[in-house]
C-alpha cells in the first residue's frame, strides 16, 4: 500500500499545470462562450499532445489507455484551469467506442480524437455538449419498439424487460440553448437521426469514466475557486485590515479547504478500483465540495465576485454544472447505497 | 500509486481477524467511564497485551510488534469491525508514548511503556485548567523547585477518566519570570494517588463518573518523571499533540465499522425520507477518511511529519462522527431516545469531539493561518 503519487504523475501533472498556466484559458473561454473555437481549438491540440486523450484509448488503437489515474490527474489540472469543451464526453466517447464489437468505428474515429485533430461529444439525454464544435457527434437512445406491454418477455417483475440502446453517429445540431455556464454550450439532440454504430453497446465502462472525469474535473474547479479566493481576501482589505484576517472569513476558507481535501483521496482511490461504488462517492463528494467552496468564493468576493467580468465567474458557474452532469449527487448516492461491504 | 497490501500485510490482518474472533467478548463490557467498566477493559487490556495486540506499532522491547504504521492501520480495521472494546489506555498510548519515544529519556521509557502496554499503569492527560481551554499557554498550576524534583500546586479539570486511573502527564509553570506564556513550563508525570492530589470526579453529559478535576498541593515529583529539559514543556507537549488530532486518536477503522453498522440499521428500519442520504454520506465518509489517512501513513512513511495537516483529520472526523450517530438515533426513531444503547452511548460521546483535542474553531484557525496562509487575526 503506497498510496501516493509517483514521480512521474507529479511531474506529467506539473507540466499540464505549466502549459495551461501559459495558455491563459479565462480569454479561451471567453471566446469559446461567444461560440468563436479557434483558440479552443489550439488549446484541444496542446492537451492532445500532452497525451490526455491516449490516456483512455485502448494501446490496441494506438492509445496509453486505459489510464484512469493519470486522467484523473489531468482533469483535476483542466478544472483548475476552466478549460472549455467536451472533454469528458470526448474520453467518453473514446471508450464507448472502443469497447464496441465491431472494430470498424474505433478504426475510423479514434486516431484523430487522440491526436487533437477532432474531438466528440456523447450525449445520453436532450442535450449534447459543444456539440456545434464536436467532429463526432454520438447519441445514445433507447431504440424504439413496439410498447412494453407488447413485448413477450416482458411479463413478470422478477424480469423486468431492458429496452436495448441504440449508438448513433447524430446529425449537425440546431442551435444552442444557453446554459448556466456560459463556457458549456448545450445543443438539442435530434432523436434517432443519423448512422446508427450499434445496438446495445457495453455502456458500463465509458459512463464509469465519464463520472471520475467529471469528479475529477469538479475538484480542479474547487481547488481554483479556493486558491483564488485565499489570494483574494489577503490582498482586500476593509475596516484597515485585509479580510482574510477576520475569523468568519477564515473559517469559511477552513472548511472550503477540509472539503476538498477529503475529496482528493476518494477520487484518486476509484481511480485505483475503478467500482460503481467508490466513483460515485468520489463524484457526488469532489462535486458538493466544489460547489460549496463556489458559494463560499462568492461570498468572500463581494459584489466583484457577482460580476460576469471577474474571472471567478468562469469556475462558478461550472461548479454548478458539474454537479448534475454525469449523475446528480442522490444517483451518485443511491449508487453507493446499493453496494455490499467492500471498505 | 495503489491500494494493494503485501501478503505479509495480509497474513498480519488474517492473524489479528482470528484473534480477535476468539478473544472479543461475547457481550458489550459495561461502559469504561464507570468504576466497574474501567476494570472490565483494564483486564481487557492485559488480554490484548498478554498476545503482544495492545500496541502492535511498538518495539517488541514493550510489548509490540514493530508493525510499522499501515499495519497498525490493518489492525484497527480488524479490531472494529470485530466489534471490540473501547481502549481505556487512550491517552496515554496515543499522547504520552510518543512524546516518551521522541523526548525521553531510556530510563522513563524502560520504566514506563511496559505498564502501559498491559494496562497495568492507565495514564490521565492533565492539560486543561478552568482559566486555560483553548488558551492552554495561559496555564497556571505551578511547579516549585525542590531538592531532588519538583513541587506541584494548582488545579487541573477535565481530565477523561482520571477518577479512576493511575498516573498523569501534564505541564506546570516553573518558571513565572518569562516574557512570553508558552516560555517556562515543563512537563512531567505525576502520580494520582501521591500525598498532596485531589481527585474530584464530574458527571459528564452522560452522567458517567470517570471525568475529573484535580487538585495539587505540593505533589513532589522526582526530576526522573521531567520529560524532556525543564522549562521546555510546551515545545514537547506540542511536537505530540499533532497525534492526538492526527492519525493516532481516532484510526478510520472505528468509523468504517460504524458506518457499515449503520448501513446495516438502515436497511433494517425505514426512518425518515432524507436518511438515505445521510447514511450514503456517512459511508462515503468513512471510506474518505480511509483514504486521506492512507495518503498520510504513505507520506510519513516517506519521511514526512505530520503537521497542520491533522488540523484538518481533526475537523473532519469530529463533524463525521456527530453526523453519523445522529443519523442513527434518527433512524431508530422511539427507540433512539432511549439512553443506554450503543448508539445513543456513541452519540452523545460524538457531541463532545468538536470540543476535546483542541475545539475546531482552534482548528480552523490553525488551517486558515497555516495551511493557507492567511494572515494572522485579530482572535
Ligand atoms: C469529553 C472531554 C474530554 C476531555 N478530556 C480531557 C483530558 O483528558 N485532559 C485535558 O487536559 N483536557 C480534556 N478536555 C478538555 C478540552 O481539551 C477543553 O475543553 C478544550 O481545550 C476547550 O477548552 P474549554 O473547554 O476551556 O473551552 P474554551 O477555551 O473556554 O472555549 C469555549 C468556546 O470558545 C471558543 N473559543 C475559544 N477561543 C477561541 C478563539 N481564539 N477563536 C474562536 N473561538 C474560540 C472555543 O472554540 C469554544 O467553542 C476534555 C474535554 C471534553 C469535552
Amino acid at each position: 500500500m503506497r498510496f501516493l503519487l509517483d514521480a512521474e504523475q507529479r511531474e506529467f501533472t506539473a507540466s499540464l499545470d505549466a502549459m495551461l498556466t501559459a495558455a491563459d484559458t479565462p480569454s479561451v473561454v471567453r471566446d469559446w462562450s461567444r461560440g468563436d473555437h479557434a483558440s479552443g481549438r489550439a488549446l484541444w491540440r496542446r492537451i492532445a499532445e500532452a497525451g490526455v486523450f491516449a490516456l483512455a484509448v485502448p494501446e490496441a488503437y494506438e492509445g496509453l489507455g486505459p489510464r484512469p489515474v493519470e486522467l484523473a490527474l489531468a482533469f483535476v489540472e483542466l478544472g483548475r484551469h476552466a478549460v472549455p469543451g467536451p472533454l469528458v464526453e470526448t474520453v467518453t466517447a473514446t471508450t464507448l467506442l472502443a469497447s464496441l464489437d465491431d472494430a470498424g468505428p474505433a478504426k475510423r474515429l479514434l486516431p484523430a480524437l487522440v491526436s487533437g485533430e477532432s474531438a466528440a461529444t456523447v450525449a445520453t439525454g436532450a442535450y449534447a455538449l459543444d456539440a456545434d464544435m464536436a467532429d463526432v457527434r454520438l447519441a445514445l437512445s433507447a431504440r424504439p419498439g413496439p410498447p412494453l406491454g407488447e413485448l413477450e418477455d416482458g411479463g413478470g417483475e422478477s424480469s423486468p424487460t431492458r429496452t436495448p440502446a441504440e449508438l448513433r453517429l447524430a446529425p449537425p445540431p440546431g442551435p444552442p440553448r444557453p446554459s448556466l455556464d456560459p463556457g458549456r454550450r448545450l445543443f438539442p439532440v435530434v432523436p434517432h437521426g443519423g448512422e446508427l454504430l450499434a445496438t446495445d453497446p457495453p455502456l458500463a465502462p465509458a459512463l464509469l469514466l465519464a463520472r471520475l472525469t467529471t469528479a475529477a474535473q469538479a475538484l480542479g474547479v474547487g481547488l481554483a475557486l479556493l486558491d483564488r479566493t485565499v489570494a483574494y481576501v489577503k490582498q482586500r482589505t476593509q475596516f484597515g485590515v485585509p479580510i482574510g484576517s477576520f475569523q468568519a472569513v477564515g473559517h469559511q476558507l477552513a472548511d472550503a479547504k477540509i472539503a476538498l481535501e477529503f475529496a482528493r483521496p476518494l477520487l484518486l482511490g476509484a481511480a485505483l478500483t475503478m467500482t460503481a461504488e467508490d466513483v460515485a462517492a468520489a463524484k457526488v463528494t469532489a462535486c458538493e465540495a466544489a460547489y460549496r467552496t463556489a458559494r463560499t468564493a462568492l461570498q468572500l468576493h463581494g459584489a466583484i465576485g457577482y460580476t460576469a467580468e471577474c474571472d471567478l465567474s468562469l469556475w462558478l458557474t461550472k461548479a454548478r454544472a458539474l454537479r448534475t452532469a454525469w449523475g446528480n449527487p442522490d444517483e451518485c448516492r443511491d449508487t453507493v447505497l446499493s453496494g455490499g461491504r467492500r471498505w | 500509486m495503489d491500494l494493494a497490501f503485501t501478503q505479509e500485510d495480509e497474513a498480519f490482518r488474517a492473524e489479528a481477524r482470528s484473534w480477535l474472533h476468539a478473544h472479543v467478548p461475547a457481550s458489550p463490557l459495561p461502559s469504561l467511564e464507570t468504576e466497574e467498566g474501567f476494570a472490565a477493559h483494564r483486564a481487557w487490556e492485559a488480554e490484548l497485551a498478554a498476545d503482544r495486540w495492545s500496541v502492535v506499532n511498538w518495539p517488541t522491547a514493550y510489548g509490540g510488534r514493530d508493525a510499522g504504521i499501515v499495519r497498525w492501520l490493518v489492525f484497527e480495521e480488524e479490531y472494529y469491525a470485530a466489534g471490540a472494546p473501547g481502549r481505556v489506555n487512550q491517552n496515554g498510548i496515543s499522547l504520552l508514548a510518543p512524546t516518551l519515544f521522541d523526548h525521553g529519556t531510556q530510563e522513563q521509557r524502560d520504566r514506563v511503556l511496559p505498564s502501559m502496554a498491559t494496562g497495568r499503569t492507565v495514564w490521565a492527560q492533565a492539560w486543561s485548567e478552568p482559566e486555560a481551554g483553548s488558551d492552554l499557554a495561559s496555564l497556571r498550576a505551578k511547579g516549585v523547585r525542590t531538592e531532588g524534583g519538583w513541587l506541584l500546586s494548582g488545579q487541573k479539570t477535565w481530565s477523561s477518566r482520571a477518577a479512576f486511573a493511575d498516573r498523569a502527564f501534564g505541564l506546570f509553570r516553573t518558571d513565572p519570570d518569562t516574557p512570553k506564556p508558552h516560555q517556562g513550563l515543563t512537563y512531567l508525570m505525576f502520580d494520582l494517588r501521591a500525598p498532596g492530589v485531589t481527585v474530584r470526579p464530574i458527571r459528564r453529559l452522560d452522567g458517567k463518573p470517570a471525568f475529573a478535576e484535580l487538585f495539587l498541593d505540593e505533589v513532589f515529583v522526582p526530576d526522573e518523571d521531567v520529560i524532556g529539559e525543564p522549562g521546555r514543556g510546551w515545545r514537547i507537549a506540542m511536537s505530540t499533540a499533532g497525534n492526538e488530532r492526527g492519525l493516532m486518536l481516532r484510526s478510520p477503522g472505528r468509523f468504517l465499522a460504524s458506518a457499515e453498522r449503520l448501513h446495516d440499521l438502515w436497511r433494517s428500519h425505514s426512518g425518515p425520507a432524507n436518511t438515505g442520504t445521510r447514511v450514503a454520506d456517512a459511508l462515503i465518509g468513512a471510506r474518505a477518511y480511509q483514504l486521506f489517512t492512507y495518503a498520510a501513513a504513505s507520506r510519513f512513511l516517506d519521511g514526512d511529519t505530520i503537521g497542520p495537516e491533522s488540523s484538518l483529520n481533526k475537523v473532519f472526523w469530529s463533524e463525521y462522527d456527530i453526523a453519523l450517530t445522529e443519523t442513527a438515533l434518527d433512524l431508530l426513531g422511539e427507540e433512539g431516545e432511549l439512553a443506554d444503547t450503543d448508539w445513543s452511548e456513541r452519540y452523545v460521546f460524538s457531541l463532545a469531539g468538536p470540543i476535546y483535542a483542541g475545539t475546531n474553531e482552534i482548528q480552523r484557525d490553525i488551517i486558515a493561518e497555516r495551511l493557507l496562509g492567511l494572515p494572522k487575526g485579530r482572535r
